[in-house]
């Protein structure tokens, strides 16, 4: 926090500046990256002539942030989870699994819309809360526990809609939800000059709020951090860390069913591969967002910030039409450059050396 | 100072890699006529992976359209079959109001408002390689590609043909709607016992063990049908392993060098092509052609790039061209 020099006086009570306290937040480095990062496609698509269509116009605007808060809703839950020193590799599987629930519900058994989607939250809520006490029970890392629930939970999504269907893809939701006033919670849309936001943004800002909420307003946020700065000591002063750690990995469950209600429904299909690779997008999207891989340390609006900038890299490279072969060379370079300078300033503004 | 480095290095990245845009408008315009057309932008994007040598040839179509029209060119795709983010790339190419938009529809439900909304904004679009099933309800101009329940059928049929009456059918893309009806149609064509296998296409070595097994798995295999070079290289790789060349006929969809190489020394018994060159082709010459001059292919039928049969008889030819058109 400080340079250790003793120049007197309690240190905790030290004034600090609020410039200089901004600077030293985590998610500090993931803001000026997003800036950066924005401004690159910003210049590229002038360049190019594109003013008021592409990457700057209204309608790139939606695109861009529909594919930021699809990731940014993962990267709240994954961000707390990741403070508290665990990883989830489980919720790109479970995007894939919950989804394929979802629609089976709806479309082979007839259930209503709001008992499918209660269902399919219960099912996503056991599931982390089965991966959590796994973790604690076996004391084997969370990396090894969720890498087995990711392929166990990819592999049944094949094997029982395969077995029910003899398809891979369950399409048909939208003709049994359209108006269905609880699935519009998940379907809604605004068009705003030419663009249609949709309601996944929304989504996206309440997982945030309500992440950062929790983070840094109640006991329950301190005893996250708690946990991930050191188990033992947590466990000392009376932190109950079990449940801690159960409550988060049903956090990133239940995050993962949110976002397979959101693109079953809007999408009106669900398909066995959904949500593959998410569970790194989610984690890219939190280490970009300030949060330690180590726990202990991190933010849950730093995780919009990265969201944001993965959003826009992987449709800016479309939009200012860098061929495609590229593209993972640009994201990669992009993500990377995004951690460093996160890294460098951080350091930088801490004042440490 | 570091900081600026970070900065500049990032910078540095992005020219370079922008540089490397293959699409970039070609000096000369070919195909006749004085309209300038450097200025007309056709979009394409599919669901073609980049490491996917199939979808490799498609992109070369795309290009060499690109160039013999004399048009910018500028394709998309996203990193793994992942449908809502292909819905996005969708939307994010129509945002940048191009002449016209060249699309494939593995899952028509998930894309079909995304393409709607591109035929609302005034864009012609044409739906290529899948979609053949869903691409009149959409408002799509035509669509250029294979009939895959056609084509799995024919396949079938050959097989049958050939003396098979148990198959096993390799899937390498499990999720993609024009592969199933593939399986289906095949099933159909040969009257017999057909199995789906799943094979993860980016894990060749993974694939040929899972093929191993499931042939030694099951009783009276006497033909496999991969869906595609993915799924058909590992197959043949097992076979040869297990030395059962003699008791099983193998056929595939799509081709490559692996694919031709085994039909010429006679491993593979055919393989179904639907000349994807066409494909990435035809319809940036549609598209230019509907700018230009209104001219757009009527009827409202599917302008249909195969199935080929690609076998010993023609395999030498295709062999000359193989990497490039196909």
């Amino acid at each position: 926090m400080t340079t250790a020099s003793a120049t007197g006086g309690d240190q905790r009570l030290r004034s600090v500046s609020p410039l200089r306290l901004f600077l030293s937040r985590p998610e500090f480095g993931a803001i000026v990256g997003a800036i950066i990062v924005f401004l690159i496609f910003a210049v590229l698509s002038v360049a190019r002539g594109d003013v008021g269509k592409g990457f700057l116009s209204i309608q790139g605007a939606a695109s861009y942030l529909e594919i930021a808060a699809q990731v940014g809703i993962l990267g709240a839950a994954v961000s707390l989870l990741m403070i508290a020193g665990e990883f989830d590799l489980s919720v790109g599987s479970m995007i894939g699994a919950s989804g394929l629930l979802l629609g089976l519900l709806i479309v082979q058994y007839g259930v209503p819309p709001t008992i499918a989607i209660v269902l399919t939250f219960a099912f996503a809520l056991a599931v982390g809360a089965f991966n959590g006490w796994l973790r604690i029970k076996t004391g084997l890392p969370s990396f090894i526990v969720t890498l087995g629930m990711l392929l166990i939970l990819r592999g049944a999504g094949i094997g029982f809609t395969r077995a029910i269907t003899s398809n891979t893809i369950v399409s048909g939701v939208n003709a049994n939800t359209a108006n269905d006033p609880i699935v519009k919670l998940f379907t809604a849309s605004v068009t705003i000059g030419g663009g249609e936001f949709k309601v996944v943004l929304l989504w996206w800002i309440v997982a945030v709020v309500v992440a950062t909420w929790v983070l840094t307003r109640t006991r329950f946020g301190n005893w996250i951090f708690a946990v991930g700065g050191g188990e033992q000591a947590a466990r000392y002063v009376g932190v109950p860390v079990h449940r801690v750690k159960v409550i988060l990995f049903m956090t990133t469950a239940a995050s993962a069913a949110l976002l397979a209600c959101i693109q079953v429904l809007s999408f009106g299909s669900a398909d066995v591969l959904r949500g593959t690779n998410k569970e790194f997008e989610a984690i890219i999207t939190a280490v970009v967002g300030g949060t330690l891989l180590t726990g202990g340390y991190g933010s849950a609006l730093g995780s919009a910030f990265g969201a944001f900038i993965l959003g826009t890299t992987q449709l800016g490279i479309n939009f200012v039409g860098i061929n495609s072969d590229w593209y993972q060379v640009v994201l990669g370079a992009v993500l990377l450059l995004a951690v460093l300078a996160n890294t460098y300033l951080l350091r930088r503004a801490s004042g440490s050396r | 100072m570091k900081l600026r480095n970070t900065i500049g290095a990032l910078g540095a990245v992005l020219i370079v890699a922008s540089a490397c845009n293959s699409t970039a408008s070609p000096a000369a315009s070919g195909g006749g006529g004085g309209a300038d057309r450097s200025g007309i932008l056709i979009e394409v994007v599919t669901h073609g992976q980049a490491s996917d040598p199939f979808w490799s040839i498609f992109k070369n179509g795309v290009d060499a359209a690109g160039k013999d029209m004399g048009v910018k060119v500028e394709y998309s795709a996203p990193d793994t079959f992942d449908m809502p983010k292909m819905a996005a790339l969708i939307d994010a190419a129509v945002a940048k109001k191009p002449a016209g938009l060249v699309v494939s529809i593995p899952d028509a439900t998930a894309l079909g408002p995304s393409i709607q909304k591109a035929v609302a904004a005034g864009i012609p679009v044409i739906s290529a390689n899948s979609g053949s099933d869903a691409y009149a309800s959409l408002g799509v101009l035509t669509h250029v590609g294979q009939d895959e329940t056609i084509a799995g059928k024919k396949a079938g049929e050959l097989m049958k043909a050939a003396g098979v009456t148990n198959a096993l059918c390799i899937n390498q893309e499990v999720g993609n709607a024009g592969l199933d009806a593939r399986c289906k149609g095949f099933t159909d064509g040969l009257g017999g016992t057909v199995k789906v296998v799943q094979v993860d296409l980016k894990d060749p070595t993974g694939a040929q063990q899972s093929i191993s097994a499931a042939v030694q798995g099951t009783t009276g295999v006497n033909g496999i049908l991969a869906l595609g070079p993915t799924g058909a290289t590992p197959t043949i790789a097992a076979i040869k392993q297990l030395n059962l060349n003699a008791s099983i006929k193998l056929a595939t969809f799509d081709l490559s060098k692996d694919v031709l190489n085994s039909i010429k020394a006679g491993d593979m018994l055919f393989a179904i092509d639907q000349q994807q060159f066409l494909q990435g082709y035809l319809p940036v010459v549609f598209l230019t052609y509907d700018k230009l001059y209104g001219l757009v292919p009527g009827g409202g039928q599917p302008v249909l790039t195969g199935p080929g049969i690609v076998d010993k008889t023609n395999v030498d030819t295709v062999l000359a061209n193989t990497g490039t058109t196909r």
